[in-house]
Formats: structure tokens, sequence, C-alpha cells
């Protein structure tokens, strides 16, 4: 059984239907993590968000980036937002007012830059904008990678190992001097032998 | 409509003035967060779009937009891990709530 050229009475191509279909899930969930009251769901809808992109970017004939995207995004980033939520959140539930006071001023620069782009998009005459999308094969990309950008690629990983770094150190917790040392130093002369002192200091309030 | 440049160009215009109007507007951090998020798959979402419309670009915009997801996985560590350790101190998520050096 194969599917009809176009879509059934509709005359359109499906191309079109997928995009139409994907473009109303991304600005719909994105609306909804912008003006959700409930920030767990917020969460949720960038999940949903993040997942019609990674059906645009197969639309776009990016495989490997609609890959990157769900294991990226919706795997890594998602999952770490969420966590970060679920830490963050006081026991009272959502908060009564979303939005600040100037919320307005904030919806008038959004939509002038949304209407700034748009109108600049639609105003430029593009090079090339009608030829046949080719999918890029992963082969090539991978020559490009390891070939052409691997100086960026190291730099990427670099960046990647401060940030790791950079994130344990912030989100550690840290101890008051004047309280744990104290209590510290007598437990050091009881026990000369190699003393926990990790383990102490817990114990330690 | 899913042929031309233009409309993927407007959808990621729209996508980032909705990830704007939310970190402009919202209170906790953690949204704002999530709304940087927002915008950073908007210009992600145009350099695909380049790639894909435009031959000369195909394989470098995949690369980029590679390399921007990256980059956005270690905004999204490093600024999460910031938001935790204020809320430590703080004890709120709120951004208007961070008043300890006005005062």
């Amino acid at each position: 059984m194969s599917l009809p050229e176009t879509v059934p009475f509709l005359g359109w191509a499906w191309d079109d239907l997928l995009f139409l279909f994907f473009a109303g899930a991304l600005l719909g969930t994105g609306l909804m993590v912008v003006i959700g009251r409930n920030i767990i769901r917020s969460g949720l809808w960038m999940i949903c968000c993040f997942g019609a992109l990674a059906g645009l970017y197969v639309l776009l004939g990016a495989p490997l980036i609609a890959a990157a995207q769900v294991l990226i995004y919706i795997g890594a980033i998602s999952v770490l937002v969420l966590f970060a939520v679920m830490l963050t959140q006081s026991k009272s539930g959502p908060v009564g007012l979303v939005f600040h006071h100037q919320a307005w001023a904030g919806a008038l620069a959004a939509l002038g830059i949304g209407i700034l782009v748009a109108v600049v998009v639609a105003g430029t005459a593009w090079p090339l904008a009608e030829t046949a999308r080719t999918p890029s094969p992963t082969e090539e990309l991978a020559l490009l990678l390891f070939r052409d950008y691997v100086l960026p690629l190291e730099v990427v990983s670099v960046l990647l190992l401060a940030a790791v770094i950079g994130g344990v150190f912030l989100a550690k917790r840290e101890r008051e001097p004047e309280e744990t040392i104290v209590p510290a130093e007598p437990a050091r002369e009881r026990m000369p032998a190699p003393a926990p002192a990790v383990g102490t200091r817990e114990l330690t309030p | 409509m899913s042929g031309s440049l233009q409309s993927y160009l407007i959808l990621s215009a729209l996508l980032f003035a909705i990830g704007t109007f939310g970190f402009l507007a919202r209170r906790n951090a953690i949204a704002m967060l999530m709304s940087i998020e927002l915008m950073l798959n908007a210009v992600n979402l145009s350099i695909v779009a380049f790639g894909a419309f435009i031959p000369a670009l195909r394989g470098d915009a995949a690369i980029i937009a590679l390399m921007v997801m990256a980059v956005a996985a270690a905004e999204a560590t490093v600024g999460l891990a910031i938001v935790i350790a204020i809320y430590r101190n703080s004890r709120t998520p709120l951004v208007d709530e961070y008043d300890r050096m006005r005062q």
C-alpha cells in the first residue's frame, strides 16, 4: 500500500501538511512554555517543542541534526531543566504572579523583533531560495567535522569540560569555615590515623 | 510552502520572538533559561534551513548547528548551577526578589 501523491480532500503535498503540523506544534508549545503558570508543565511543553523542531529538521533533510536534537535537547537539557525546577521550587506551589509588572514592555519588544525579522526575511531576495533540497550525507559531515573543523571541535570539547567543572563548583554546597574547621581540629587530634576528614566534617552540622 | 526558505525563516523569527518575550517577562529564573533555550533553537532552525536551501552551505550549516547545540548544553549547565546556587542563599527562584545588592 502506498500513499497517494497529495493529501486526500485537500490537494496539498505531504510535505506542506507536515510542515504546517510541525510549525503549528512548535509555535503552540513554545507559547505554552512561555505563558504557562506551572513551571513543571512549562518544562514538559518545552520537550514537545523540541520534538516538533526535530520533525522540522527531518523535513529539512538533516536527519543527523534531528537525532542530535533528540539526544541533546530532549534527552539531556530537558532533564537538567526539570531537575533544576524540582530543586528550586518552594513548597507553596506555583506563584500567583507569573510575569513581571513590566511584562507589556517585554511583549512590545518581542513583537517588534518578530515583525522586524519577518519583514526583513520577506523583503530580501534570497539566493537559490527555490532549489530542491538535497539531504546531506552523514559521511560528508563526518569528514568535514574531523578534517576542516577539528579546531572548533576541540575548543567545544574544552568548553564542555569547563562547563562540567564550573557546574559542579557552582552547585556544590559550601561549608561555612568557622563552623566546620573548629570541630574538625579535635577530631583530628583524637584520631591521628587517616581520619576521614570529609566524613567528620559532614557529621558536624 | 514547505519548499521555500522564507517560511522556515519566518517560523524561526516567530519562535525567537516568543523566546524573547519569555525571557523579558517571566519572573522565574528557570523559565527565563527555558526561554533562552527557545531562542537558541530558533537560531538553530534558521541555520539548518539555510543549509538545506543553499547548497554551498550544506555541510557547514550542519556543523555550526551541532556546535550551537554543544554551547547550549554548556550554557544550560552553568546557568542552572548558578540558579541553584542563588536559590540556596535566597530561597526563592523569582528574579525580582533578588534585591540583596540594592539594599
